[in-house]
């Protein structure tokens, strides 16, 4: 039987910042910085918000657009390089939110950039086998970039849900495969407060060489050229990688434009992928097909071959906002403010 | 430093805003009461989970600038009374919009966001607030 996407939402706070601002702060060219990286505006989360919050804002959405009960949810996963805990779910108070508890398994993922993408494999697995009805996978982020680093430029807040199962699917996921290497591009230890990353390294023999070895195996797995594609969405650290990685494999800039959102959020690091799937979604069709491929530093790739079916004419889209709308509720804050607002002034205990 | 058990026993009040109903009399309570302070005995056992609508207008706030420890990123934020869409009258933060746009009447929904901790080693606390219906 067909396994897919049954229901999606996402969600992004609405505090902005511009590389400008922060380069000012800095001595660096931020407008040149943004230039080259394809970054318009970053997103900031407010003080009282964090991956518990974002996720649940997600599922919430993902939740009004369904008449899927959601005792009838029998797995959930977070996946998320910033959970607020780092003993304690995410994912169980999410579970509780959307009132899924206490008949389900749950989980937080953690594989840099793509655990969500993860959870909605696992999810796959678990629905196709008959294990579960529904499983919920949620990738989202406020990821972190160290005060005057490249990655502060670039690291946001964001995220997205979505609902896997059998029943009223509005779009199918056709195959799902991954490539994965041990590959330190990017990590970060324990306690520590920010990431490292190997600079230039993250390029050629971490993102590019698995974005594009996974699409590769997918689109030779499923016997398709990028033409057969109506959108692709590339795992977006920056505007710049994925425009390349698709020109690079012969994808048009209209296949990717619908699902690159990083130029107007930022980077949301496990919620990107998610994030840009859901803006396709809002507007896709019966019929139209989609490839999606993730990125985790350390590091891999998962590609997914995903068809839109006949139901999504039927789907409640219009009880959530869609991405368009979301990232168009903008406020901007001042570098000073978004200090305050990451908590990176330290502050009297 | 709260008591983690007592926050643990109002997360259905916090995130999804379930309350109690008098079967008796039919009045609401939020937070949820295990009796009717009306009906009393005739209560007891037998009072009713009831989840207050998620979306109501804000009926009146005030802008916060004495502000507790734990939003003093915030400073300076709004407190509203929010008259939920079956009637029950909530005081709560209200997010997502600047203290000089906030209006009475203003149309708002339920978000959950972080309330506060009890400490960096602590326990976080979530919960309802109010921000701008999309």
């Amino acid at each position: 039987m067909d396994v897919g996407i049954v229901s999606y939402g996402a969600y992004v706070p609405r505090y902005r910042i511009t590389p400008e601002e922060i380069g000012k702060v800095w001595g660096e060219n931020g407008k040149a910085m943004g230039k080259g990286l394809f970054i318009e505006q970053k997103s900031v989360p407010a003080p009282d918000e964090d991956v518990v919050t974002i996720s649940v804002a997600a599922a919430r959405a993902m939740m009004a657009r369904t008449d899927v009960d959601p005792r009838e949810i029998g797995a959930l996963y977070v996946g998320s390089e910033s959970h607020p805990y780092a003993v304690k779910p995410t994912s169980t108070i999410v579970a509780e939110a959307i009132e899924a508890t206490p008949d389900l398994t749950a989980a937080d993922m953690e594989f840099a950039c793509k655990a969500g993408t993860a959870g909605i494999q696992v999810c796959m697995g678990l629905v196709g086998s008959g294990m579960i009805e529904y499983g919920v996978a949620i990738g989202a982020d406020t990821s972190q970039g160290a005060p005057g680093d490249a990655l502060e430029y670039s690291a946001s807040a964001g995220g997205a849900a979505y609902l896997i199962g059998k029943k009223n699917i509005i779009a199918k996921i056709n195959r799902t495969i991954s490539y994965t290497t041990d590959t330190p591009d990017f990590w970060r230890r324990e306690g520590q407060d920010y990431p490292s990353h190997g600079g230039r390294f993250t390029g050629e023999p971490a993102y590019f060489r698995h974005i594009t070895n996974a699409t590769q195996r997918l689109l030779a797995d499923a016997g398709t050229k990028p033409g057969d594609y109506d959108y692709a969405v590339f795992h977006q650290p920056n505007g710049k990688f994925p425009t390349r990685v698709a020109a690079m494999m012969g994808f048009t800039e209209a296949q990717i434009t619908k699902g690159l959102m990083t130029p107007y959020i930022g980077n949301t690091y496990s919620g990107a992928v998610p994030i840009g799937l859901a803006s396709v979604l809002d507007i896709a069709k019966p019929g139209d097909r989609i490839l999606v491929v993730s990125y985790g530093s350390g590091a891999g790739s998962d590609a997914f071959d995903i068809t839109v079916t006949d139901r999504i004419r039927k789907y409640k889209r219009e009880a959530a906002p869609t991405v368009e709308k979301i990232v168009s509720n903008v406020k901007y804050v001042d570098y000073a403010t978004y200090a305050k607002f990451k908590g990176k002034i330290k502050m009297e205990e | 430093m709260s008591s983690t058990a007592r926050e643990w026993r109002e997360i259905p009040g916090r995130y999804n805003l379930k309350g109690s109903k008098c079967p008796e009399c039919g009045k609401v309570f939020f937070p949820k009461r295990s009796m009717c302070p009306l009906c009393r005995r005739a209560s007891i056992g037998k009072m009713i989970e009831y989840k207050v609508e998620r979306k109501g207008t804000v009926y009146t706030y005030s802008v916060v600038y004495d502000v507790p420890e734990a939003n003093k990123r915030m400073k300076p934020y709004v407190v509203g009374m929010i008259r939920t869409d079956d009637d029950i009258l909530l005081t709560a933060q209200i997010v997502d919009v600047d203290p000089e746009n906030v209006e009475i009447g203003m149309r708002v929904q339920a978000v959950l966001r972080k309330i506060d901790d009890d400490g960096p080693s602590g326990v976080i606390h979530y919960g309802f607030k109010f921000a701008p219906c999309e």
